[in-house]
């Protein structure tokens, strides 16, 4: 991956009659990255990847690919290919004729297509598979041909819009890894929508969030997760647990939090945020793996409050678990992993909570 | 024996089977029959002979009816196949809203009756008719056209034109049924509009082609009305011919015969043109 910039979209809107689809995205893609554009239904993310493919043309605005304006350039003059939702292989041709279905404008000697077309079968583990037909391939395959069909053109940019939403839990994890893998392998520029975003996590260099249209946070997945921007935000990308809190600000940096929930603790200065408006600080968030439930005696942790179990979800690896603090009304959620020889506590057990000020992240009223 | 669902399904299917066995199976058991016999005078000789399919294979007179009716039909199934296509392409992939509404359209010419619309035809072609005089008094033409009624191309005009809808409709369903975004996929892959539409709305579309051909071939080859009403002597056909036989000409196993040897043809080219069609769906490009 390269700082160099491969897709600048510069004030972009869209609008569907009164539908205002799109309102203002500023974005650079860089050469080579695996790029998430992630967001709840309908917030734009088709929209926008269409307006890339050449689908789509903005209402205003500009998408340049390659330093290059592509006002007015169509599909099929664009450096990128797409990877449908549905894979729209054609139910017409063989696997080896999807493939090479778009060399065929391309100045190559038929043996040359078919080498082509073989390499990027094997590409995507689909060997030997050239001369069945579309309806005898299962879910996952059809979406490798789509893949294959893509990649064999050589394209500065591949497009997929929820390329794996069709498949089930087990393959789709599976996919995510390879997809991953095979990008780093091409070092082609990826584009990738989804509304799940534990696989935006997991796939991305970087992640835009989406909503209604609107890039609200442009990140990496950890600071995504880590530092979201704001409580949308933070709630879309897993689970966060919102706390009343003050902060004052005390010597050296650092920050003073009276959480009424939880008690008071002292923010490392190194912690904070640049820029935060200590003032202005209302809320505060904390991952339900931040928080500890303590078990034992024993057991320690930097700070500690005390509250009662009201729930809780057993995800096999994991317990979550519904924690009513003694101090507030609104029970937090804790997760837990399932050690060896641990038993989950049942609802009505009164337990300690440990937590620290390390995890906590600020968000102004 | 029949599984539950065998007779359940054998149930459903009787009545209609029954019926088509009544309307269908039996009349053509009895053309069959009629075709071996021959006519003697008032009487029927019931000798099986295979004298009248001779004579129906062999007379030039009818070798040139039905090669004329069969010119005929296929010149009628081109040009009707050419024009629906475009109609159907434009209310499956222009008209986004009321698709509805412009079918009910299409089906507004058959308010009337078919004679009336011939009659029609009639009114438009004829020596003084609307197309004449306005070509005239437009100055484009100094005298009447004769060439446009009474003969071949007034049967293929008024048959076109009344065999549209059936060519339209299946054209319409086999393009509705392309997903879009196959088309996208095409432009995606650096096809511009006219190599898409050859390398995947044509293809895909085959079937609706194929049964628009078929629906039109099959009923044309056999049409007497039209050729007896438009066609003048020069535009009449076989089915005219065997009407003849079954009435005035009075000699009905002749008639048989000849109505048997235009079903093989038929037929026969209809199992080409569906085989034709398989092989270009199956082909690749
Ligand atoms: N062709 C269109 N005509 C009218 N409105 C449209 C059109 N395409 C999209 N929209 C509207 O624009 C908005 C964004 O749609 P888009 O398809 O980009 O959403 P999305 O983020 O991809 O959602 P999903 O996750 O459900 O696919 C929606 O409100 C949608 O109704
Ligand atoms: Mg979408």
């Amino acid at each position: 991956m390269t700082e160099q910039s491969i897709i600048d979209i510069r004030g972009v809107h869209k609008s569907f009659g009164r539908v205002e689809a799109l309102k203002g995205i500023d974005l650079t893609i860089r050469e080579g990255e695996f790029f998430s554009l992630l967001g709840p239904s309908g917030c734009g993310k088709t929209t926008l990847l269409r307006m890339i493919a050449g689908f789509d043309e903005p209402t205003s605005g500009v998408v340049m690919i390659g330093g290059q304006s592509m006002a007015g350039i169509p599909a099929n003059k664009r450096p990128t290919n797409m990877v449908f939702q549905s894979y729209a292989i054609f139910p017409h041709l063989s696997v080896s004729d999807n493939v090479g279905y778009g060399l065929a404008k391309k100045k190559m000697s038929r043996a040359e297509k078919a080498e082509e077309v073989n390499n990027a079968l094997a590409m995507v583990d689909l060997e030997g598979y050239g001369e069945r037909s579309a309806h005898e391939l299962s879910g996952g395959q059809r979406q490798r041909v789509a893949l294959a069909r893509a990649l064999v053109m050589k394209p500065r940019v591949v497009l997929l819009d929820e390329p794996l939403s069709a498949l089930d839990k087990k393959l789709r994890e599976q996919m995510q890894v390879e997809l991953r893998a095979l990008q780093q392998s091409v070092g082609i520029t990826f584009i990738l929508v989804t509304h799940d975003q534990e696989e935006a996590l997991i796939m991305s260099d970087r992640i835009a969030v989406l909503f209604e249209g609107e890039i609200a946070q442009l990140d990496s997945p950890q600071r995504l997760y880590r530092q979201p921007i704001n409580q949308r935000v933070a709630s879309f990308i897993g689970v966060m647990n919102f706390l009343e809190a003050t902060a004052e600000a005390s010597s050296g940096g650092d920050l003073s939090l009276t959480i009424p929930a939880l008690g008071s603790v002292s923010m490392h200065a190194a912690q904070v945020p640049e820029g935060t408006d200590v003032a202005a600080i209302a809320q505060i968030g904390m991952r339900p793996e931040m928080l500890t439930i303590l078990f034992d005696e024993t057991d320690k942790a930097a700070c500690e409050s005390t509250g009662e179990v009201v729930g809780t979800s057993y995800y096999g690896d994991m317990t979550y678990y519904s924690v009513k603090l003694s101090k507030a009304e609104q029970p937090v959620t804790v997760s837990m992993r399932n050690t060896a020889g641990r038993s989950i506590v049942p609802p009505g057990t009164a337990v300690r909570l440990g937590w620290g000020a390390d995890s906590i992240v600020l968000f102004p009223s | 024996m029949l599984s539950r669902e065998g007779r359940q399904g054998l149930t459903l299917i009787s009545p209609p089977l029954l019926y088509a066995l009544l309307m269908l199976a039996a009349p053509l058991a009895m053309v069959v029959t009629f075709s071996f016999w021959s006519q003697n005078y008032l009487d029927l000789d019931t000798t099986i002979t295979l004298k009248n399919y001779r004579d129906a294979w062999t007379k030039p007179i009818y070798r040139v009816l039905i090669m004329r009716s069969l010119n005929i039909s296929i010149m009628v199934t081109i040009v009707t196949v050419l024009l629906a296509f475009p109609m159907a392409y434009f209310l499956s992939f222009r008209v986004k809203r009321h698709k509805a509404l412009w079918l009910f359209l299409i089906t507004i010419p058959f308010w009337t009756s078919y004679l009336l619309r011939v009659f029609l035809w009639k009114v438009i072609l004829g020596y003084n008719g609307v197309l004449n005089s306005a070509l005239m008094g437009l100055g484009l033409i100094d005298e009447p056209m004769t060439f446009i009624l009474y003969n071949v191309n007034a049967v293929v005009i008024t048959l076109a034109h009344a065999w549209a809808p059936f060519a339209i409709l299946p054209i319409f369903v086999a393009l509705e049924r392309i997903d879009r975004s196959l088309l996208e996929a095409a432009e995606d892959l650096g096809d511009g509009p006219v190599r898409r539409f050859f390398r995947v709305t044509l293809p895909l579309a085959m079937p609706g082609v194929m049964a628009a051909t078929l629906i039109v071939l099959i009923p044309t080859v056999g049409d007497f009305i039209t050729p007896k009403l438009v066609g003048g002597r020069e535009g009449l056909m076989i089915s005219n011919m065997i009407q003849i036989q079954f009435g005035k000409a009075n000699n009905a196993p002749l008639g048989a015969a000849l109505a048997i040897t235009s079903m093989v043809i038929v037929a026969s080219i209809s199992l080409v043109i569906y085989m034709a069609g398989r092989w270009f769906r199956g082909r690749t490009p």
